[in-house]
């Protein structure tokens, strides 16, 4: 990547996680799994959901936690926080699609799954686990920051790689060649 | 493909080890849709009326809803159906909380355990691997202690898990199942797991539910939630706080106990106290609760959070309480809220029902104070109520000493005790321990739905129809204008004319007639959501809640692809709870058995009640002695029920409907 970025305005979109109101409901997780689902609302099921609530019910702990980005490996030292006397595993606040755990994954393939903002057209008001959740734990908010300009990553080169981690690129290619042949 | 079902049920023999996925037919969800309705037809089935509740050949099943684990609000329930060690009936009990839709996800629309084990076990149930495992390790641990260690040693922190403790394992006719936020905790279906020394059932699911009409279903749970947040900005006015709003009585959030403290009975429910409820009480119950509670907890998606994590130790949350527990042990002891929050953790590891423990202990204490049990019986019995409390218990989930017979309830710990026993056991129907409320004037809505209740539970009946009238007419037409939730305008002219006093007040007003359909329409709601899995607090039980009868059928075709009408929903709700009372009919359950408990109202009318009973009799479809006759059951689709009467002498073949013969609004749709 080059050093010098371009500056532009655009909009930030941002949720807002109020732990303290979360009350475990997993709306969240139901309704993102079924409007992702194919075709929309076809299905639901929370594994696949891309904001999982990470949940320690006889701590007292609820942490709604949003898909992030794809990594192939885990931390190699993982910390611990203490806040107002609970105490969370580093993990409870990493949106990371990671080895380590079965979250943020498809359940059959593996892949990894990263929050969207619920992309769709025509874009929605809110987002659906925003719409969801009645506790008001999720607050949407849009607002505009200048940010320097950078390639977004397709998401097809990131499951590609999940894929290749898993499996080696090897093979992926040699699949890939398997099955355009039959295309 | 199914859609909101799964298509399969899982089997487990614990006797034989044996697991089995097994399909279900299609042909019995359009009949009963989920549930109640199908763990009905399974016990009616696979069950004959002999069958002992501590046997092998006794089932324990634990039954979804037609929509649970779809994106619908509130459809979380798990149904347990087993025969109930306490009445020897066929027991319903039920629980919100996550366990239902994760065995959902997992494939599975109900798991049947039949058999038992030669040592204690738990299930393991992932997806398509399911195993029995040892939990010797387990045994005698609390029902959250399990659940914790369980998720620690599968290293499966989402796994949901349903557990008993030592009342469960101690077969205490009224343990429960636990399942952290919630728990089954009427008629022992924890007794009946323990006596299959099974131990726990952790689930975790990672499988599509499939939904027949995605876009319609999706508007049509968008606008329940749109009402959902209309109906908690908008509570009903005129009516207390605990039953303004949606959920199960929100008594986690709210503070104001009097009508509770003063209306409710104390003690062996006996005892009224007015004027509890003084400024000082409220503040020492309010910092209590403030102090006590941790959060405010939902069950699966759901936004009523009616649970609530409390704090008895060091820890944030000890355990989950909701609903009317938190003042059963209180009131039971004539205590307070702190003892009552504690005692209720100890009661939760336990596993025992929070209606039925208490009323046990202070039954005892009553029985101990009157010289009918003596300190022969209680050696070492503190002297202070608390510590009776807590000494009682721990007898009761051991079976130890006195604590043997007391497990059992007061029904048949007082046939055992003798020596007048009996008339302390005095809060029960069906042998089974009610809701501790003495009311002075019969009221017959009520006095049909606490004698005819096949699930001898008021919360289980009641709901939607006011409980009392509102005083003033204006105050009526306002409740009856905004009110699209009822069935049809018969209903609206009802409540419209019940007064509090005069010509059109209890126990005369409503009349026969009138009160068949108010509770005719209040049960149907009931066997609606034991169908589909919905929680009581979004359709059945609050007044004017998001889902009913002109809603459901939409949600419930645009979620499975079945094509239901209102009068096709109420015909098969007919159907289920036919089922349900042939299932405890051929157990031998008779007129005589339907009654509420003798003291429950101070002022009864023998012949009104007669001609109630009657008249309700005939309305169902039933002959005299409340029997289903044949064309009602050929109606319904039951001619095998028939069959089976008649076989038995349940029926003979020429019986009619009722006392008068006449034809009844049964079978038919409305
Ligand atoms: S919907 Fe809101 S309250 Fe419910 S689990 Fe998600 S974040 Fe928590
Ligand atoms: S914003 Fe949309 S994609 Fe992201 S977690 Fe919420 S529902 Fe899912
Ligand atoms: S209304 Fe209350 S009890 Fe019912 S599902 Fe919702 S949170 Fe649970």
């Amino acid at each position: 990547m080059s050093a010098a970025k371009k500056k532009k305005t655009k909009i930030v979109k941002t949720i807002k996680i109020d732990v303290d109101k979360c009350n475990g409901c997993r709306a969240c997780e139901v309704i993102c799994s079924a409007f992702h689902a194919e075709p929309r609302y076809s299905s639901d099921n929370p594994a696949r959901s891309r904001i999982r609530v990470i949940r320690d019910p006889l701590a007292d702990i609820y942490v709604p936690v949003f898909a992030g980005e794809y990594t192939a490996s885990e931390c190699a030292g993982r910390n611990t926080y203490t806040i107002d006397g609970k105490e969370y595993e580093e993990c409870a606040f990493c949106r990371a699609s990671c080895p380590s755990r079965d979250v943020f994954k498809e359940p059959d393939s593996d892949l990894p799954l990263k929050c969207d903002l619920c992309e769709s057209d025509p874009t929605l008001e809110e987002p659906m686990c925003v719409q969801w959740c009645l506790a008001d734990a999720l607050i949407f908010e849009e607002r505009e920051e200048e940010v320097e300009e950078e390639e977004a990553v397709d998401e097809m080169d990131v499951g590609l790689e999940a894929l290749a981690n898993k499996h080696g690129w090897h093979k992926v290619a040699d699949a890939v060649a398997r099955m355009s042949k039959k295309a | 493909m199914r859609y909101a079902e799964t298509g399969f049920n899982l089997e487990v023999d614990l006797t034989r080890g044996s697991i089995e996925r097994v399909p279900t037919d299609p042909r019995l969800t359009e009949l009963h849709l989920g549930g109640l309705g199908t763990n009905a037809k399974i016990f009616w089935d696979r069950v004959p009326p002999e069958t002992e509740p501590f046997s092998e050949e006794n089932l324990l099943v634990f039954g979804t809803g037609i929509l649970t684990g779809t994106p619908a609000p509130g459809c979380n329930r798990t149904v347990l159906s087993t025969i109930s060690p306490q009445t020897r009936l066929f027991a319903y009990s039920m629980m919100g909380g996550f366990w239902a839709p994760e065995l959902k996800h997992s494939g599975y629309d109900k798991l049947i355990v039949r058999g038992k084990s030669p040592e204690l076990v738990y299930l393991w149930i992932q997806d398509d691997t399911v195993e029995i495992r040892d939990a010797s390790h387990y045994r005698g641990l609390g029902t959250l202690e399990t659940a914790e260690l369980l998720r620690q040693e599968l290293n499966e922190p989402h796994a949901q898990v349903a557990s008993i403790g030592l009342a469960g394992e101690n077969r205490v006719f009224y343990a429960s199942v636990e399942q952290g936020r919630s728990s089954a905790s009427r008629l022992g279906v924890g007794a009946v797991m323990g006596d299959k020394n099974l131990k726990a059932i952790a689930v975790r699911g990672s499988k599509d539910i499939n939904i027949a009409r995605p876009a319609e279903f999706i508007g049509l749970c968008n606008d329940a939630l749109k009402f959902i947040k209309h109906r908690n900005a908008n509570p009903i006015p005129g009516v207390m706080p605990i039953l303004a709003g949606l959920g199960s009585p929100q008594e986690m959030a709210i503070h104001d106990e009097k009508w509770h403290t003063e209306n409710f009975a104390w003690g062996n429910a006996r005892v009224r106290r007015k004027g509890f409820w003084t400024d000082e009480i409220r503040e020492l119950w309010t910092n209590t609760m403030e102090t006590m509670r941790t959060r405010l907890l939902s069950c699966h998606n759901c936004p009523m959070k009616c649970g609530a994590a409390i704090s008895v130790d060091t820890r944030l949350c000890s355990y989950m309480m909701k609903c009317f527990s938190k003042l059963t042990y209180t009131m039971g002891a004539f205590s307070n809220l702190e003892f009552g929050l504690k005692i209720a953790q100890k009661a939760t590891e336990h596993g025992v029902d929070s209606f039925t423990a208490p009323q046990t202990m202070a039954f005892a204490i009553e029985l101990y104070e009157a010289g009918i049990l003596t300190d022969k019986d209680m050696p070492g019995m503190p002297t202070d109520s608390e510590g009776r409390f807590f000494w009682l218990l721990d007898r009761i989930v051991r079976r130890e000493g006195i604590g043997d017979i007391l497990a059992n309830g007061t029904h048949w710990a007082a046939q055992e005790i003798g020596n007048g026993a009996e008339e302390y056991a005095h809060n029960n129907i069906k042998k089974h321990e009610q809701l501790p409320l003495k009311l002075g004037m019969l009221n017959p809505i009520y006095f049909l739905m606490y004698s005819t209740g096949e699930k001898i539970n008021i919360t289980q009946i009641e709901g939607n129809f006011p409980q009392a009238p509102f005083p003033t007419r204006e105050q009526r037409e306002a409740f009856v204008a905004d009110w699209p939730q009822v069935p049809n305008e018969k209903l609206k002219q009802h409540f419209l004319d019940w007064e509090l006093r005069g010509e059109n007040s209890i126990p005369h007003y409503p009349s026969a007639e009138a009160t068949c359909d108010i509770v005719e329409w209040q049960e149907m709601m009931h066997y609606i959501d034991d169908a589909t899995g919905m929680c009581a607090g979004l359709s059945s039980f609050p007044l004017k809640p998001p889902f009913h009868i002109h809603n459901l059928p939409a949600l419930i075709s645009a979620g499975t692809g079945l094509d239901l009408d209102e009068a096709g929903l109420t015909h098969l709700t007919r159907r289920n709870r036919n089922l349900v009372r042939a299932n405890n009919l051929r157990r031998g359950m008779t007129r005589s058995d339907e009654k509420p408990p003798a003291d429950h109202w101070k002022k009864r009318f023998p012949e009104l009640e007669e001609n109630l009973m009657d008249t309700y009799y005939a309305f169902k479809g039933w002959n005299r002695d409340g029997v289903p006759t044949r064309e009602t059951l050929h109606a319904l689709d039951l001619d095998y029920v028939y069959e089976d009467f008649i076989e038995r002498g349940i029926l003979k073949e020429e019986e009619t409907v009722g006392a008068s013969g006449k034809a009844s609004a049964e079978g038919s749709a409305s």
